[in-house]
C-alpha cells in the first residue's frame, strides 16, 4: 500500500506541518513503508482484547480545589515571542466582520 | 593533579569528600578537565554549565564542612536536555526549543539539587527524545567513546557517553522505548528504567506519556542505585506518579542470587542478532547459574508485535503532545500571514525530519477512519504483551534478554532506513508498553565493543533488578574497563609529585 498524496496533504495539514514539495514525496515513500511493517499487528484476533490506555492500576487522582502560588507571570512570559499586558499576542483568530 | 578522579564510583566520591580528602571544586575539576580533553569529539554536551556547577561544588563543600552531606552532595552530574532546569537552557534536541528557559525545574531536578548534586551540562538527545543513535539531534550527533566512528545508541546518547567518558560521574536519561538502556549498553555502561511511576515526569519535555519514564546511568550498578534513591517517589505535581513506599535500594545489593529464578526467553532470539553478542549474552547466563541463580523457560508468545504496537501508540501520543509547539507561547516563531500560516510555518521549520515523521504517523493513526484499525487495536494488543509479562512472572523474578541484537552501529548506518533503526529497540521495547522497570548492565564485548544484557523486573521491583545486576557486575570485570580515547588522556597513577 502507497499513501496517496492527498492522505498526505490532509494528515500534514491536521497536524499544522507546514512541508516542502520534496518533505510531502519522502513522506509518502517512508510513511508507506512504515504503516506496511506495522500492520503486522492485524493478523492477530483482539475481538475480546480489552485495549490498554496505561499500566498502572490508578483511577482517577483528586486534590481539593485550593488557591496556591501560581509561576510568576513574568518568568512564564520571558519565553514569548510576543507578549501584551500579561498575555501572549497573536494573530487574529477570527475575521473581522 | 596524579589521580584520575573521574574513574571514582559515586561511593568511593562519597567516603573522600566527606573525610576531605577530596574536595567538591577538585572533583568537578577533574571532570571539567576531562570535558576539555575529550568533549571535542565526543560531544555529548548540547550545553554545558562550568559556572553553575563551579558555585554548586563551593555550596556543596561548605555543606559538606557542616557535616550535612547528602548522598550526592559534590557529584558531577549530568542531565539530558529534555530536562527543564530554570538556570540553563532546554531544548530537547531541537531547533524549536533553542533558547528556551524553562520557568520551573523538572522534579527530579529539583531533588537532585537538594541534595547538592553538581550539574555538568545538559546531555546531547535525539530531538524530542526520538531516535536510537543521537543522530537526530538538531545541535549535531554524540560519538561512541569506545569507537568515535560509532553511535552512543540513543535518544539518552549523550547522558551515556558523558558517563562513559568520565565527563560526569552519574547522569539522568529518559526511556519511552529504550532510551536509556540501549545507550547504557552501546557506553558500556549500567542504565535503568523504572517502573511507569516510580519517577516523577513533571518538568520532563513529554514525548509518550503512557511510556516515557526517567532514570539514571551509572558506572556501577551501586552508583545507579544511589541516583534511583534519590529521584523516586510519588510526586503531587504529576499524577501518574505513585504514592507507595519507596525501599533502600542499596539494600538489595547483598551479591546473593541464589535461588533467584531468571526466566529467558526465545522470542529474545530475531532474525539479524549478532551471533558474537548472542554468544556473549549465553556466557552472562552462564555465569548467572554459577552464582545460584535459576535459568527457567519463559514463554512471551507476543514479543515480535511490540515494535509494530509501539510504533502506532508512541507516535499517536507524541503527535498530540508535540502540539504545544506552536510558536505562540516559547520556541522557534515564525510570522505568517495568518495564525494557520504561523503554525506551518513554525512548526515546518523548527522540527527536524524524524519528529515529522513521527508527527505524521501519529496523525495518521489518530485520524478519522484509521483510529479503530491503528490506534485501537495497538492497545489491544498491548494488553495481549502485559499479559505475557503478567504470567511469566508467576514463574521467575526476573526475565533476562539482550538489551540489543547488536553493538554500537557506525554513525550514518542506518539513518537512511527508519525501520533499520527502529529495529535496535526490538529488545528493550516490550518493557515499555508493560510499564515494567529493566535495567542494562554490560556483560562482555564484542568487536571490541561493548555488549549488554538487560534484567527486566515485576512493577516497582527495582530492588530485585538491583540485586541481580549487581552480584553478576562483582563476580566480572566488565565495570572497571575503560575506553581507549578515555586510556589515552588518563594521567599514570600511581604517580608522584606534580603534574
Amino acid at each position: 500500500m502507497r499513501l496517496s498524496r492527498e492522505v498526505v496533504d490532509h494528515v500534514a495539514m491536521l497536524a499544522r506541518l507546514g512541508l516542502t514539495e520534496e518533505e510531502r514525496e519522502r513522506m509518502r515513500e517512508q510513511l508507506s513503508s512504515i504503516l506496511e511493517h506495522v500492520s503486522l499487528i492485524q493478523e492477530l484476533d483482539t475481538e475480546a482484547i480489552p485495549p490498554t490506555a496505561q499500566v498502572i492500576a490508578l483511577q482517577n487522582v483528586w486534590r481539593e480545589d485550593e488557591v496556591r502560588p501560581s509561576l510568576p507571570i513574568e518568568d512564564v512570559l520571558k519565553n514569548a515571542p510576543d507578549a501584551e499586558d500579561n498575555m501572549f499576542k497573536v494573530n487574529a483568530v477570527l475575521e473581522q466582520s | 593533579m596524579s589521580e584520575d578522579l573521574t574513574r571514582l564510583t559515586v561511593t568511593e566520591a562519597r567516603a573522600r569528600l566527606d573525610r576531605r580528602e577530596i574536595s567538591a571544586v577538585e572533583l568537578l575539576q577533574a571532570h571539567l578537565e576531562r570535558i576539555r580533553q575529550v568533549e571535542p569529539q565526543i560531544h555529548a554536551f548540547i550545553t554545558l554549565t562550568e559556572e553553575i556547577a563551579q558555585a554548586q561544588a563551593e555550596e556543596a563543600d561548605r555543606r559538606i564542612a557542616r557535616g550535612d552531606a547528602a548522598p550526592l552532595t559534590g557529584i558531577p552530574v549530568a542531565l539530558k536536555d529534555v530536562l527543564c532546569t530554570v538556570d540553563a537552557p532546554t531544548t530537547a534536541g531541537s531547533r524549536i526549543l533553542e533558547g528556551f528557559r524553562s520557568p520551573y525545574d523538572a522534579t527530579v531536578v529539583r531533588k537532585l539539587r537538594e541534595q547538592g548534586a553538581v550539574f555538568v551540562g545538559k546531555a546531547n538527545t535525539d530531538e524530542f527524545a526520538m531516535g536510537s543513535s543521537t543522530e537526530n539531534s538538531a545541535y549535531g550527533p554524540t560519538r561512541n567513546p569506545w569507537d568515535l566512528d560509532r553511535v552512543p545508541g540513543g535518544s539518552s546518547g549523550g547522558s551515556a557517553a558523558a558517563v562513559a567518558a568520565g565527563e560526569a560521574m552519574v547522569s539522568l536519561g529518559s526511556d519511552t522505548g529504550g532510551s536509556i538502556r540501549q545507550p547504557a549498553g552501546f557506553c558500556g555502561v549500567v542504565g535503568i528504567k523504572p517502573t511507569y511511576g516510580r519517577v516523577s515526569r513533571y518538568g520532563l519535555v513529554a514525548f509518550a506519556s503512557s511510556l516515557d519514564q526517567i532514570g539514571p546511568f551509572g558506572r556501577t550498578v551501586e552508583d545507579v542505585a544511589i541516583v534511583l534513591q534519590a529521584i523516586s517517589g510519588h510526586d503531587p505535581c504529576d499524577s501518574t506518579s505513585v504514592d507507595i513506599p519507596v525501599p533502600d535500594y542499596r539494600a538489595s545489593l547483598t551479591g546473593d542470587i541464589r535461588g533467584l529464578r531468571i526466566g529467558v526467553a526465545a522470542e529474545y532470539q530475531v532474525p539479524g542478532m549478532d551471533p558474537e553478542v548472542e554468544r556473549v549474552v549465553d556466557e552472562a547466563v552462564a555465569e548467572l547459574q554459577r552464582l545460584g541463580a535459576e535459568i527457567v523457560p519463559v514463554s512471551l508468545p507476543h514479543t515480535k508485535y511490540a515494535l509494530a504496537t509501539y510504533y502506532i501508540i508512541a507516535p499517536s501520543e507524541a503527535s498530540a503532545n508535540l502540539a504545544r509547539y506552536d510558536g505562540v507561547k516559547y520556541g522557534l516563531s515564525l510570522q505568517g500571514e495568518t495564525l494557520l500560516e504561523s503554525y506551518l510555518q513554525t512548526r515546518g521549520r523548527g522540527f527536524g525530519p524524524e519528529v515529522k515523521r513521527r508527527i505524521m504517523l501519529g496523525t495518521y493513526a489518530l485520524s478519522a477512519g484509521y483510529y479503530d484499525a491503528y490506534y485501537v487495536k495497538a492497545q489491544k494488543v498491548r494488553t495481549l504483551i502485559k499479559r505475557d509479562f503478567d504470567e511469566a512472572f508467576e514463574k521467575v523474578d526476573v526475565i533476562l534478554a539482550p538489551t540489543s541484537p547488536t553493538v554500537a552501529f557506525r554513525l550514518g548506518e542506518r539513518t537512511a532506513d527508519p525501520i533499520q533503526m527502529y529495529l535496535s529497540d526490538v529488545f528493550t521495547i516490550p518493557a515499555n508498553m508493560a510499564g515494567l522497570p529493566g535495567i542494562a548492565v554490560p556483560c562482555g564485548f564484542a568487536h571490541g565493543l561493548p555488549v549488554s544484557m538487560q534484567f527486566m523486573g515485576r512493577p516497582f521491583d527495582e530492588a530485585t533488578l538491583l540485586r541481580v545486576a549487581h552480584a553478576y557486575e562483582q563476580a566480572t570485570p566488565w565495570h572497571r574497563a575503560v575506553p581507549p580515547l578515555v586510556e589515552a588522556v588518563t594521567p599514570r597513577t600511581p604517580s608522584s609529585g606534580t603534574e
